[in-house]
């Protein structure tokens, strides 16, 4: 029984998941990268993501971390970061 | 406890989404609908009727708001005619691919160019590709027993689609006849609670209608709408016979047959006409025309099996539409035309297209058209023309 | 009551990996309302980017209830459910999510209807100004000069004035923001969302593939339409307009940056004569000489 299957019906319904997409990383052409050592805590990069890939670390560690399976390389953090704590590089 | 009233079938549509206890009704006017959804802001305003009315901006609107509130969970009605059941077309399959059960009345009106209020059924065939469950009444008390039943058999588990009740502009909505209303604590019996497949509810993720992966899964869908529809004539079947039980008023369910039983000819119709087509039955009966009627209750889902069990062995079959397909014949005719020959059955048929854009027939004209019909086919074995477009005697 | 980024939850109601094109402004919006109202929502979505931002069945890129509907339709079909919502007595928050089509053009009459009726629920209009998910086509929220693919020589029309339409409806709440600044929206949603009847927010949204900039300047896009003041931040609380906090300082042309700043980043406004800009610099005096009288000024 598929997803919209309820008892026996087959109906448009989905449900939400993560990569509803695929590994959208795929899509990237350049891909953000991340220096601690700069990093204010702002979290200008973290509100400002539209792929919602930006994760806050309150506890020890790098302030933020960045999920490149599904990171499309749009640049917005990079250009929002006031020190350049994220810098835009070429995918490989 | 019975009460009977004088009712126009607007009123009796009226008073059945009352007694259903519809939690939300949309309105928009039309002639000759209009007055439903005035005697509803009226049961609603003066507290009569628990319910929220939205008196919406359009059709389109209309059927929008009430499928936004049955999807919401609550039992939503509205009612339209002609134009305005065009103009809310796109709504009505949305509502339908949605599998959301809903009910709404229909007063059958001709469609312009030019303007014109009288009834035929183009605006209601117009919707039977749909998915909707489509009913056509003959008469009032018919209007508003099956409004009540369609509450309950579209909320069937085994349907869940929504569902249209029709009956002919001015000839039964604006005509008073008297009604038993039954009383709310009966339909409280007939009635279960709202069932449907899915709701929106704050805090319940579920996403409706977004693009398929896999068109296979969108046919799939498709596919069970029509098996939904097959499966409902069993589901409307059972309700009539628990109405019946309840009210002492049985239907029949898909169909109705008049004067079948030794019938050689068979005269097929639906909606108001039916009732004029009892008298012409009798008229043709008493000059020794053993023709029969059946009376097509349900046009979606289509009865042909009942249909072709009256048929098998018959003279002839005449179909009388009060629309047409324009380019190919009438769609009543259509659909017995495709089931007599999917089924293999060989038997003269004929389409009478007549009462196109609200032209008067009477149960004179019936039994006139049908006496020249049958004549031929008892000499010639056959129809000369298979479609005949008739303005009367 | 003032929100700060660390007060924002990180619940997250738009999901990675959806559909959304690099640098979206939909997707910002969508994450911003989920920050805003979280599980309250209920979206009703008509036709448009947003339809296909969820992804595709069986699966889908949002945690709200989702109901997709035809293009005309959804501020009719949210009424319908705030109606349901409240027969039922369930606390939900019923938003109708449209594009510049399904707002300002074929939703017009639907958004119009519910606004005179009053119905409780919050029209957002996303305006990425042109029908981006057939392809970049004009609607009437397109501004003057603008190319698209069926205005190549770019629009002679001026962009509709929704907000002001809206004010007109005298609606409870009327607002306007952008997704360059999303605690302005985000305070805007929840303010909304605390009001009955119908409320209007208009949410500025630069399109990179549409508008013709970087994905990365979505956001520095955005910023340049307020401080040129070709994008004005108000609200309006029962017909009371205030202009918002990051719109102030443009009250005073001499505070607003030249619009070729904000112009010269969009590869749509490429065909803009110098007699062009000249009528986009007069329109926003006008619309601030406008807004600002609204407001009593």
């Amino acid at each position: 029984m598929s997803e919209g299957e309820v008892k026996g019906k087959v109906l448009p319904i989905s449900k939400p998941c993560i990569g509803v997409a695929g590994k959208t990383g795929s899509w990237r052409a350049m891909r953000p990268v991340y220096d601690d050592s700069k990093c204010i805590k702002c979290r200008l990069c973290w509100l400002y993501c539209p792929e919602n890939v930006i994760d806050l670390n309150e506890e020890e560690g790098p302030f933020i971390k960045i999920d490149y399976n599904y990171c499309k390389g749009c640049g917005i953090c990079a250009t929002v970061c006031p020190k350049n704590a994220i810098v835009m590089v070429p995918e490989r | 406890m019975m009460v009977v009233k004088p009712l126009t079938g607007n009123y009796a549509a009226a008073y059945a989404a009352k007694l259903s206890r519809v939690k939300v009704v949309a309105a928009y006017p039309i002639t000759p609908q209009t007055t439903i959804v005035e005697k509803l802001a009226q049961f609603i305003e003066n507290g009569e009727m628990d319910a929220k009315i939205i008196r919406v901006e359009s059709e389109h609107s209309a059927l929008a708001a009430a499928y936004g509130a049955a999807s919401g969970g609550v039992r939503a009605f509205t009612a339209t005619s002609s134009q305005g059941l065009l103009y809310m077309h796109e709504m009505v399959w949305w509502v339908a691919g949605s599998r959301i059960p809903l009910v709404m009345t229909i007063v059958t009106r001709a469609l312009g160019p030019p303007w014109n209020i009288w009834t035929d059924h183009s605006d209601i065939m117009d919707q039977r590709d749909s998915g909707w469950l489509i009913m056509m009444a003959e008469h009032n008390q018919e209007v508003l027993d099956e409004t009540i039943k369609m509450f309950k058999i579209t909320e069937d588990p085994r349907v869940f689609l929504p569902g249209i009740v029709g009956l002919d502009a001015f000839i039964l909505s604006h005509t008073t006849e008297p009604v038993d209303i039954p009383d709310q604590e009966l339909v409280d019996t007939f009635l279960p609670p709202r069932r449907q497949p899915y709701v929106f509810r704050p805090g319940d993720p579920l996403l409706m209608g977004n693009v398929p992966r896999n068109l296979k899964d969108n046919m799939r869908m498709r596919e069970d709408i029509h098996n939904s529809l097959e499966v409902a004539k069993k589901v409307i079947e059972e309700v009539d016979e628990e109405w019946g039980k309840l009210t002492g008023r049985r239907y029949g369910g898909l169909i109705e047959c008049y004067r079948c039983e030794d019938a050689s000819h068979f005269i097929i119709g639906i909606g108001a006409w039916v009732g004029d087509m009892r008298e012409a039955v009798d008229s043709l009966r008493t000059n020794g025309i053993r023709v029969g009627l059946i009376k097509v209750r349900y046009v979606r889902p289509f009865p042909h099996e009942d249909i072709l069990k009256w048929v098998a062995n018959a003279k002839s079959v005449i179909v009388f539409d009060r629309s047409v397909s324009a380019g190919s014949a009438g769609p009543l005719f259509l659909d017995v035309a495709a089931h007599l020959m999917a089924a293999g059955i060989r038997v003269p048929v004929k389409n009478i297209l007549a009462g196109i854009t609200g032209l008067d027939v009477t149960h004179e004209d019936i039994a006139d058209a049908v006496l020249k019909s049958v004549a031929e086919v008892e000499e010639t074995g056959k129809f000369s023309r298979f479609i005949e477009w008739y303005y009367g005697r | 009551m003032p929100v700060t980024l660390r007060d924002l939850p990180k619940e997250k109601f738009l999901l990675p990996g959806n559909a959304s094109c690099p640098g979206c402004p939909e997707a910002l919006g969508l994450k911003y309302l989920g920050m805003a109202l979280g599980r309250k929502v209920i979206l009703v979505v008509p036709a448009g980017c947003t339809s296909i931002i969820q992804g595709l069945m069986p699966g889908g890129a949002f945690i709200y209830p989702t109901f997709n509907v035809p293009f005309a339709s959804s501020d009719a079909v949210a009424a319908g459910v705030a109606a349901a919502k409240e027969v039922l007595g369930d606390d939900a928050v019923v938003v109708a999510w449209g594009g510049d089509g399904g707002t300002a053009d074929i939703g017009f009459a639907t958004l119009s209807g519910a606004a005179e009726r009053n119905d409780n629920i919050i029209h957002i209009c996303v305006d990425n100004e042109a029908y981006m998910n057939t392809g970049i086509q004009r609607s009437s929220l397109t501004p003057y000069g603008a190319w698209t693919t069926t205005t190549w020589r770019g629009k002679r029309e001026n962009k509709k004035e929704l907000p002001l339409i809206m004010l007109m409806h005298k609606v409870p709440y009327v607002a306007t923001a952008s997704v360059g600044y999303p605690l302005d929206f985000i305070e805007k949603l929840r303010k909304a969302a605390s009001i009955k009847g119908f409320k209007f927010i208009h949410l500025h949204a630069p399109c990179p593939v549409g508008w013709r900039f970087d994905p990365s300047k979505t956001i520095k896009v955005a910023k340049l339409a307020v401080e040129t003041g070709m994008w004005i931040l108000f609200e309006a609380e029962n017909g009371k307009v205030t202009i918002s906090p990051p719109s102030r300082p443009y009250a005073d042309k001499s505070k607003r940056k030249p619009i070729e700043e904000y112009i010269k980043l969009q590869g749509r406004f490429r065909t803009l004569t110098k007699d062009d800009i000249k009528i986009l610099e007069k329109a926003v005096d006008d619309a601030w000489n406008t807004i600002l009288k609204l407001a009593g000024k």
